[in-house]
This record gives C-alpha cells, structure tokens and sequence, in this order.
C-alpha cells in the first residue's frame, strides 16, 4: 500500500497540461490551413444532402415534428464531426507524434509528466472539436437549420463525444503498431457514422433499433437533435451518463497505456 | 536466340505485387468493406426514406434507391482507392524508401515505371470494384451483369484520377497538398458527383463543375450498365472522356517521372 | 563530505524475462566527467533512462541530488538536461522554437525561455538557422540542438546518450568542444559511448559495462595501465592466413588476441615484438605499432570488440 502511495501521485500528477497545448498552437501557427480544411468536410456533407437528397427524401419525423431532410441530418453531421475530429486528433496525430516524432519522449524528460502530455492532448482535441462545432452551428444558422434557442446546448454535447471519442481514440492508438493499424479505426468508425440515427432515424430499424444504442455516437447525435429541437426528456440524461461512462472508463486506459508505453 | 522479356510496365508492377501481398487484409477493409457500409448506409438506410417519398423514383430514372446508387459506389470506390495510391506511395517511391530510384538504376525506363504502377493501381480498382459487385450480386435490386462492364468503367476511371494525381505527386516537394487533394477534390466529389443523386438535383453551376471531372462520365456509364438502359452513342462519348484524363496524365506523368529520375 | 550527485546501489532494470541491468553500483560526483563505455546492448541506455527518471527502477536504489528517483522524478528532472540517443526535436517547428518551447516544460516564464533559447543558438553556433524549420538541418546540427535544448533549463547534470554516433569527424570534434566548456564551466556529465576516443577525450572517470555489469572502472589512463600493456602491434596476414600464424606468435609480448581481420599482440615494446615475429620468419601484409586504449581493455575484460 505505501509502495503504490508512492508511486501513485508521481505519474498521474497533472500540473501543465497546457504546455502541450502551446506546443500545438506553435506547430500549427505554420500550417493553420490544416485546421480550416477540417471544417469543411462536415460542411461538403450537409450541402450535399440538402440540395441533393433533400427533395428525394423529403420530411423525416424527428419528435414527432416532421423536419426537412437537411434539418434532420444537420445536427447528426455536427455530432459525426466532434467524432471525427476527435478521432483524427487522437490517433493519426498522436500515433505520430508518440512513435515517429517522438515529442513526448522529449517531454517527459522534463518535470512533465504521462498524464500532463495525455490530458494536454485530450484537451488540445476538444478544443479544435469546439472550434469544428462552433462553426458548424453558425452554418446550420445560417441556413435557416436551427430550430430552438437550445441549440447552444450543442456544443457541450458535442465536447462530450469529442471527450469520448479522444479517449478512445488515444486508448486505441497506444495499441497501434504502425500507419497502417490507422485503416482499422477509419473502417471501425465509418459504420459509428453511417449508422448511429446519422442519415436515418433509428424507427428505420423497425424492432432492431436498440442495436444502435451500442454506438456512443448514437447518444451523441441524440444529445445535439434534442438541444436543436428544443425538446428535452428525461433520456436526454441516460445519453449523457453512457457518453461519461464510456469516456471515463476510455480515458482511464489511455492514461494508463501510456504510462506503460513512455516509461519503459 | 529468341529471347522472351517480360514487358518493363509488367517487371515494375510485379514489385507492387509482392509488396502488397504483405498487407493486403488492410487494403480488403478500406477498399471493400468501406464502400458495402456506404451501400447499406445510405443505400438501404437513405434509400427506405426515398422511396417511401413518392415521385422520387421517377428524379432516379425508374430505379429503387439502392439500385441508382451501387454504381455510383462501385466507380467512386476506385476513384478514392487510386487517389490515395498515387499520392503517398508515389512520394513514398522517390522520397522515403526511394523504390523508383532503385528501379532507375536497372534498364527500366521511367515510362515502365510510370505505366507499370498505372497498371497496379487498376489492377486494385478492379479487384475492390469486384468485390463491390459480388457484394452488390446478393440483393436483388442490384444484381445485374452489368456489373461486369461496371467493374471495368471503374478501373478506368481509376486511372483517369490516378494519372493525372500522379504526376502532381511526382513534382510535389512536401506531402502537405495531398490531404487538400483528399479534403477539396476526392470528398467533395464523391459527394456532388452524381454518385448518391441525379446532378440534375444540383445548381447548374455545380453540375458544370462537376461534369468537367471524369468521375461523373464513369458513373453516368457505369449506372446505364447496371440498369440495363445503355445509351451506345454517349457512351463512347462518356468513355473516350474519361479515358482523355487518363492518356494525358499518363504522358505528363512520364515526363516528370523521367525529369526526376534521369536528369 | 556532501553526498554524491548520483548514488546508484544494485540497480537493476528487467523488461520481462531480460535483464537489461544487472546490479550495478555506481557513484558520480558533482563537478565530474563520467562515462559509460560499453558496445551495443551492454545496458547503458537503460541505465541512462533510469538516471533520467523516465524509466522505473527494477530493483535497487538510485538518488540524484539526495532525492530518491522513484518518488522524485518530476524535482529531479527539473534539474536534469538530457541527449537522448536519437534526437526527439520537434522537426515541424523552428529550432528557435524547439529552444523556448522546450523550457516552457520547466515552467520557464516565456520571456526567459525566450531569452535563455538566444544565448543557446549563439553556444549552438545556430544563430543564422534560428528561423528553420529542423526538419531541413544537417545531423551535426541537429545534435548540437538537442545538446542546446537540453541546457534550456540551466542543468546541474546533463546526460547524454551516444551523443556523437553518426556524426562526421568534423561535427565530433566541434560537438567535444562545446562539452569541454559546459565541463568547464562546472556542470555535470554522465555520457555512454562505445568510442573509445570520445570516452578518453571527454571522461575523468568511466566504467566499462558489458552484459548490464560494470567489469572495471577507473579513469581512461589508469584503466588502460590497469589492463594492458603499453604498446600494441597489429599484424595482418595474407586472407584467410591470421588464424594459422597466430599460434606461432606464441611467447611474444605478453599476451596476443585474434581478431578477424589482424591479430594483436600486446607488449611494453611494440617494435622489439615486430622484430621477434619477422625473426620467427613470419611475413605479416602489415604491421602496425600503436599504444594501447580503451578498446583493448574492452577487449581483455569481454573476449569482444566495442563495434560488436
């Protein structure tokens, strides 16, 4: 018991987290245009449904109230990107940053420690997430898309599933081997966003719509449809309380992989 | 004495053989079971809501859903698959494992090496295409021998984006273009390319920007075969198109493949 | 007498079933110069990890600063500056910003990082390459980075790792040079090298380890009198030739070894033994008269040569 007391506190203290944040704002001051083209792929998404399948799909029910298509996969598409983004962020990035370029060998020779490094790179994921779901909301209001003054709610729901994603994410990757692992959890997540009440409603599924409540996802894209429409019911909290349970317990495995993983 | 070489293109292309049968179980996720999720996503899935919603049928010429849009999958499949394999492998080649200059110091030329990984990368169009389509032979809206021809409209047009973004990748000094061809151009035409609704649902402005690319030509060809309601003379037409992209990507590419190496 | 800046009691450090450390005891005190000298494999980077407080000890004790490594390890590092074996530069952003970032991880305020990363481009002779991106820099100057990243936070101990494997001669003598000053000016070193030359130019005091156990240590001149004589003469024969005429070299100097590509045979004078083995009528291609270094202590204490 002593030994693990002793041990315990050193690893997973976390003092400054922000320094790897600043490291990214750095880095990422030369090639900023990286960051805006990730905004765009959420976007080219919902423009193409709405022109294109909008007036062959016609109005789906969403609450009982029939939206326009686009409305409906609006808020899914804003949900899909904090997944994204925070897949993105967590894998390919960190998978580079942790075996090719090697910065978090260089920064846990300093007084940082696995759990700064796990907790910067999580936040820093978040907060381009944020950035990603702001934006799309000023798209969606723009485009006559939102529906009730709850909408803001939004953006902390979609900090849930990029919480949860990144720490899935980051769980996954210090598993990873090499670059081509990364094929796994692009075809590991295409289904997430293909079929998570996305593009159709779960009613879709007819007596097999409680598959979907596997996907994390599906409660993200729950979450961000009820804060659209306004219409809050007490399975809005169940939503939530699957997101935490499944990050925390993602989180907990990352920090404790990489831990193993950076000091051999 | 008769001496029976094996054609350059065919010597390069066996290189890529042997290297891709290392990692070929990756290549079988990204190339066959990514375009099936997008058949049952959006073409099931999608495809239940429209239809449901009557007068849409009529929009997609007649066909369910499903079946308007399988073509459309099996063409832009290729389309991403030949994207991704001329832009970091081509760059890889020159650039990190160096395997072009290695063939350069042999008798090949660069015209072997630019056609030999030309003919690789249909090779894995065709072979992802006809996957797709044994795939897509299991529903009855889709099952249709016109996936045949399909398969090889695909590999085309495979090469029609392969060529062209080869020879951009020959030149290109740093990698970072490439995901803004990924983000800008490949996306953005698998969206509003025609693969997932008529074009004619698109503002004449988008539909001119998207004709001018060879995918729309291939899916257009491709979705007639498939349906069974093929219209020769456009055809050749669409075809001859299609395959314009890809000669001329071809002569630039061996142009700058030999700048590259034997200069 | 104040305690020594590293105490090191039977460390040992395992990854599963292998034993990369063995129980070494090793004592470095402030102001000193020491090395590891020792080939691939023989345990020096792991050791070099555990004194850098990134790597759990197996077994055994180790103090830096009076401070236990297993609790300590975020005060310690504080104090440390580290050369890992290959370079962790952050290769897409400027070396200037490799510099000030590097400190903000000690929690330098920016304007002092900022400032200590200017002085550290002029001691790296960077200055005109303040604004490239590291991706773009010679190995030379990647190294002296990484030597100037890890004085950003104004180090008691600086470890390093190899610090000149894979550099040309020119970039060595440069990188010694900027060491030599740094000793000067009363900072620490521990290195490991498998150069001998680096470890006889740099090093007051080294230890020899093979197979994760130190087998000697001592400073580089008292080691090679410790353990070999004072001359070495080289001899080549024809190909395929040196394992038949060493056994008649028998009885010269006082021992020989056979490699294989030369035999060596050590003795005080080297020339009086080249004179006894023509005398024998033996017809080396070359003979070679040289004094002894640490690669024939190397070789004494482990039957094997550093490059092995």
């Amino acid at each position: 018991m002593t030994t693990l007391l002793r041990i315990i506190p050193a690893r997973f203290v976390v003092r400054r987290p922000q320094r790897m944040i600043e490291r990214h704002v750095v880095a990422y001051r030369r090639q900023w245009l990286i960051i805006v083209s990730g905004f765009f792929e959420p976007l080219f998404y919902l423009l193409s449904m709405r022109a294109g399948l909008g007036s062959l799909v016609g109005d789906v029910s969403v609450a009982g109230k029939a939206v326009p298509y686009d409305a409906f996969v609006a808020p899914a598409l804003m949900a899909s990107s904090a997944m994204n983004g925070a897949i993105f962020d967590s894998t390919g990035n960190v998978l580079h940053r942790m075996k090719y370029a090697r910065i978090y060998d260089a920064a846990l020779a300093t007084p940082m420690s696995p759990a700064d490094v796990a907790v910067g790179e999580i936040s820093w994921a978040l907060l381009r997430g944020q950035l990603y779901a702001g934006s799309f909301l000023g798209v969606m209001a723009a485009l006559g898309l939102v529906q009730s003054w709850w909408v803001f709610m939004a953006l902390p729901a979609c900090a849930l599933v990029g919480l949860t994603f990144a720490g899935i994410g980051f769980a996954a990757t210090t598993y990873m081997r090499g670059w081509s692992d990364l094929e796994i959890v692009t075809t590991a997540t295409m289904p997430l966003f293909l079929f998570s009440a996305t593009f159709f409603p779960a009613s879709s599924y007819g007596s097999w719509g409680w598959v979907v409540q596997i996907s994390p996802l599906y409660h993200g894209v729950a979450l961000v449809r009820a804060a659209n429409t306004g219409v809050w019911t007490a399975s809005v909290l169940a939503h939530v309380a699957v997101l935490l349970a499944v990050s925390i317990a993602a989180l907990a495995l990352a920090a404790k992989r990489l831990d193993v993983l950076l000091r051999k | 004495m008769a001496h029976f070489a094996t054609p350059g293109p065919l010597r390069v292309m066996s290189g890529h053989v042997v290297a891709f049968r290392r990692m070929w179980k990756m290549n079988v996720m990204s190339s066959f079971l990514q375009p099936l999720m997008y058949l049952l996503g959006l073409g099931v899935g999608v495809g239940a809501l429209v239809d449901r919603n009557t007068g849409s049928t009529d929009t997609l010429g007649g066909a369910s859903y499903v079946a308007f849009v399988a073509p459309g999958l099996l063409v832009t499949t290729a389309m991403a698959l030949a994207a991704g394999e001329s832009m970091w492998p081509v760059m890889g080649g020159l650039k990190w494992q160096r395997g072009y200059h290695g063939i350069a110091a042999t008798p090949l030329t660069a015209g072997d090496i630019v056609v030999g990984h030309g003919v690789w990368m249909a090779v894995r169009c065709g072979i992802a295409s006809a996957a797709v389509s044994v795939a897509l032979a299991l529903f009855p809206d889709t099952r249709s021998w016109g996936l045949l021809p399909a398969i090889a409209i695909s590999m085309l047009v495979g090469l029609a984006f392969a060529m062209p973004i080869m020879a951009f990748s020959i030149t290109a000094e740093l990698d970072g273009a490439f995901p803004a061809i990924q983000r800008f151009v490949i996306i953005p035409l698998f969206l509003f390319g025609g693969a997932f609704y008529p074009l004619s649902q698109l503002p004449v402005g988008v539909q001119w920007a998207a004709k001018a690319t060879p995918l729309w030509h291939g899916v257009e060809v491709a979705r007639w075969c498939t349906t069974g309601n093929v219209r020769w003379a456009a055809t050749a037409g669409h075809l001859a198109y299609v395959a314009l992209w890809a000669l001329v990507g071809t002569v630039v590419a061996v142009r700058n493949m030999r700048r590259k190496l034997y200069s | 007498m104040p305690e020594p800046l590293i105490v090191a009691s039977q460390l040992v450090k395992r990854f599963g079933d292998f034993t990369a450390v063995d129980g070494i005891d090793v004592e470095v005190q402030r102001g000193e110069a020491f090395g590891f000298l020792g080939p691939n494999g023989a345990g020096k980077s792991s050791t070099m990890r555990m004194i850098g407080c990134v790597s759990p000890v197996t077994a055994g004790t180790l103090r830096l600063f009076g401070l236990d490594a297993a609790t300590h390890g975020a005060q310690i590092r504080r104090r440390l500056g580290v050369v890992p074996q290959l370079d962790t530069l952050d290769t897409e952003i400027t070396v200037q910003e490799n510099l000030w970032l590097y400190g903000r991880y000690f929690d330098l305020p920016r304007a002092e990082a900022k400032r200590r990363a200017a002085e550290l481009l002029e001691f790296a002779q960077l200055t005109d390459r303040a604004d490239s991106i590291v991706d773009n820099l010679s190995g030379g100057m990647k190294r002296r980075l990484s030597i100037a990243r890890s004085l950003i936070n104004e180090p008691e101990l600086l470890l390093l790792d190899e610090p000149t494997t894979g550099l040309d001669p020119q970039a060595r003598h440069v990188l010694w040079d900027r060491l030599y000053r740094l000793k000067q000016q009363g900072v620490t070193l521990v290195l490991t090298t498998h150069y001998m030359d680096e470890a006889e130019q740099l090093c007051d005091r080294l230890v020899v380890m093979d197979q994760g156990r130190i087998v000697a240590e001592g400073s580089p001149r008292s080691l090679i009198e410790q353990y070999s004589t004072r001359e070495v003469l080289e001899l080549r024969f024809a190909a395929g030739t040196n394992e038949a005429a060493a056994p008649q070299l028998g009885g010269i100097g006082e021992r020989q070894e056979l490699l294989p590509d030369r035999v060596l045979v050590y003795a005080a004078d080297g020339e009086a033994a080249l004179a006894e083995a023509h005398a024998r009528g033996l017809q080396p291609e070359s003979a070679l008269v040289r004094r002894s270094s640490l690669e024939d202590v190397f070789l004494l204490l482990t039957g094997r040569t550093l490059a092995d």
